[in-house]
């Protein structure tokens, strides 16, 4: 066990130090004088640019940066944002919460309707019913969700009025501390109220959007896994034993049928945030997504550079969380390779 | 294959027509078109292609050309709309429907491209790591697993940030990012093949590495990776649109379905349409490139066949 926890977790170094040779080369390789880069100021003067070459490092040899850079980001130093001169890191712990909170919320949308939705699939196997979901479910995970959520702007916020254009919450009217990040636990620890209430919908549009695509995966995984596990023996011995078919299909089918789904959703972490960068930006959403690109558009390189290392880090870590449960439970897992 | 040297030469086609049973690509087709979804899918797809490539003859306007007196112009069905706008204009006085259909063909040349050069790549990279083993094949497993382990749309953003926004850029950024699809695939398909008999047997007749690699192997590889390269080119598309709407894809004249998207969004509120249409065929091009894929993997996979 312990033996398998460790070769895993040493299978992260390797990638790990690539990730950072990467960030340190990309932003190596950003045309443009690599101060001007760095500083953010055009045009500077001969000495001022010696100045900064010396307080930058950037006399030192490549392999000697290079280590500083590792170095630094080790003990937590993922530089400085040139736009708001904040510490990246302390930016993005800012921001990251928002970006948890709109995933999180997405994901439940998706597995709390993609589930049932794929089980009951499984079980009409050839219906109305199942072909409409399968055709549905195409529809979901074929959807450029930045267009999606334009057009429910459209419909639900513009013309229907139903639901705000963008944001966390109606600014103007609500004004509290927020001691977690995570909007839902501060309006409900302001005693506002209203404020959850209009945090909540502020929420709905962005979360559907982005559990769109996993919403359409979940239900066809759900469907094909429990389209095996269905014609397996223990599942005929629970219906000759006489249960009724609702704890056949709940309890005796749906949790072996999970198994992969559960898989899947650990794998999604990462496309899940790829979809973050797209649905913030739609709603103006102030997480690390939006924030990647306002970086980007403000040539704001060292905030790139920490961000993209923090936001790798993150999908890395979780990976392996994942695999290391996989690991507990299973193990098969554990001992195969 | 090098032991049958002595027999006479009979291709698969003709052994098959003796022997009463068809052929692997007839028995594919046949699975397919049995698929109704899958086979409507393909029918798009090819009208999609077919729309790219006489896109001149087809186009009523150019699609970079700007009217400046039919800014914003209503499509045909709504209040003022006219047949010389059939589906309107934008905010520069293009024409919609004309860079509708240039679009199809910038989104196909993308994921065409994206899915061509990544199987190639994928291809030797895969077979690489396989055959060769040790330092190699853990040098490409480290990098594919870091591709991946960036998030697809951070890693095409951190290229194009280093490599500056452009339809180019746009290729190699999504074709980095898709690479460890193939490669991995190619990989574990060809670990999986070493394995069984007739490797060891051409091995004993003496075909060498590559010979072994290439036509032994790899034709034994090709079916998932078929279906995973259909696939893939409808994630390349939807990825690169993902980039246009950025504003980190292709720019600006160039009708690129995301990129018009993007342009288009200040006019949510007064002019809809000019919105609603672009991301409308993208999707369209990624329903019909996935059911595509989808009666494809079917077809290939005999489980599936016989039910």
């Amino acid at each position: 066990m312990i033996v398998y926890f460790l070769r895993r977790l040493a299978l992260t170094v390797p990638t790990f130090v690539a990730l950072m040779f990467v960030t340190f080369v990309a932003i190596r390789l950003v045309p443009g004088d690599p101060v001007e880069v760095r500083v953010g100021e055009h045009g500077i003067s001969p000495e001022r640019l010696a100045y900064f070459r010396h307080q930058l490092g950037l006399d030192l040899p490549v392999w000697r940066q290079f280590l500083d850079y590792c170095w630094r980001l080790l003990h937590g130093d993922f530089g400085v944002s040139l736009s708001t001169n904040q510490k990246v890191l302390t930016e993005f712990l800012t921001l990251f919460p928002a970006t948890i909170e709109l995933s999180v919320c997405a994901m439940l949308f998706a597995v709390a309707i993609g589930v049932p939705a794929g089980a009951v699939a499984a079980v009409k196997r050839g219906s109305v019913y199942d072909q409409a979901l399968m055709t549905v479910s195409l529809f979901g995970y074929s959807m450029p969700i930045f267009w999606w959520g334009l057009l429910l702007i459209m419909f639900v916020s513009v013309k229907l009025e139903w639901l705000p254009v963008s944001g966390r919450i109606d600014l103007i009217a609500y004004y509290f501390d927020q001691p977690t990040g995570f909007m839902l636990i501060d309006t409900l620890l302001s005693g506002q109220s209203g404020a959850f209430l209009d945090a909540v919908r502020h929420l709905i549009l962005p979360a559907i959007v982005l559990g769109t695509v996993p919403l359409g995966v979940i239900a066809r995984m759900t469907r094909s896994s429990m389209l095996e596990v269905l014609s397996e023996d223990y599942v005929r011995t629970a219906r000759a034993k006489g249960l009724s078919p609702f704890r056949v299909i709940g309890v005796h089918a749906l949790r072996n049928a999970l198994l992969p789904v559960v898989t899947v959703i650990g794998l999604m972490v990462s496309s899940l945030l790829a979809g973050a960068v797209l649905t913030e930006t739609i709603f103006s959403w102030p997480g690390v997504g939006h924030w990647l690109i306002e970086s980007i558009s403000r040539r704001d390189y060292p905030a790139l550079q920490g961000g993209v290392m923090l936001v790798s880090t993150v999908v890395i870590g979780v990976n392996l969380v994942v695999d290391l449960v996989y690991g507990a439970i299973n193990p098969r897992i554990r001992h195969g390779r | 294959m090098a032991a049958d040297v002595a027999l006479p030469a009979v291709t698969s086609e003709e052994a098959a027509e003796v022997l009463g049973q068809p052929t692997p690509l007839s028995a594919f087709w046949a699975a397919f078109r049995e698929n109704h979804g899958a086979v409507f899918g393909l029918s798009v797809i090819s009208t999609i292609a077919l729309i790219a490539i006489f896109a001149n003859f087809i186009a009523p306007h150019s699609p970079i050309e700007q009217f400046r007196d039919a800014v914003r112009a209503p499509p045909i069905w709504d209040a003022g709309g006219t047949w010389r706008f059939v589906l309107g204009t934008d905010g520069d006085g293009h024409d919609t429907l004309s860079r509708l259909i240039y679009g199809a063909r910038v989104s196909l040349f993308i994921g065409l491209s994206v899915m061509s050069v990544s199987f190639v790549i994928g291809v030797v990279l895969g077979l690489l790591a396989a055959s060769v083993g040790s330092l190699v094949d853990v040098v490409i497993t480290r990098v594919m697993d870091l591709i991946m382990a960036v998030p697809s749309l951070v890693m095409a953003i951190l290229v194009v940030a280093v490599l500056g926004p452009s339809l180019a850029n746009t290729i190699v950024a999504v074709t980095i990012v898709y690479l460890p699809r193939y490669v991995r695939l190619v990989r574990a398909s060809a670990l999986g093949e070493l394995t069984k008999d007739y490797v060891t047997a051409a091995r004993v007749a003496g075909v060498g590495p590559l010979r072994l690699m290439v036509s032994t192997v790899l034709p034994n590889c090709l079916a998932p990776l078929i279906v995973q390269a259909a696939l893939g080119v409808s994630d390349a598309i939807l990825e690169a649109a993902g980039l246009g709407f950025l504003g980190l894809g292709a720019q600006a004249p160039t009708p690129e379905w995301g990129t018009m998207l993007a342009d288009s969004r200040e006019f949510i509120r007064s002019d809809p349409w000019i919105v609603a249409l672009p991301g409308l065929a993208i999707l369209i091009a990624v329903v019909a490139i996935n059911l595509t894929g989808d009666g494809m993997r079917d077809a290939f996979d005999p489980r599936m066949r016989r039910t």
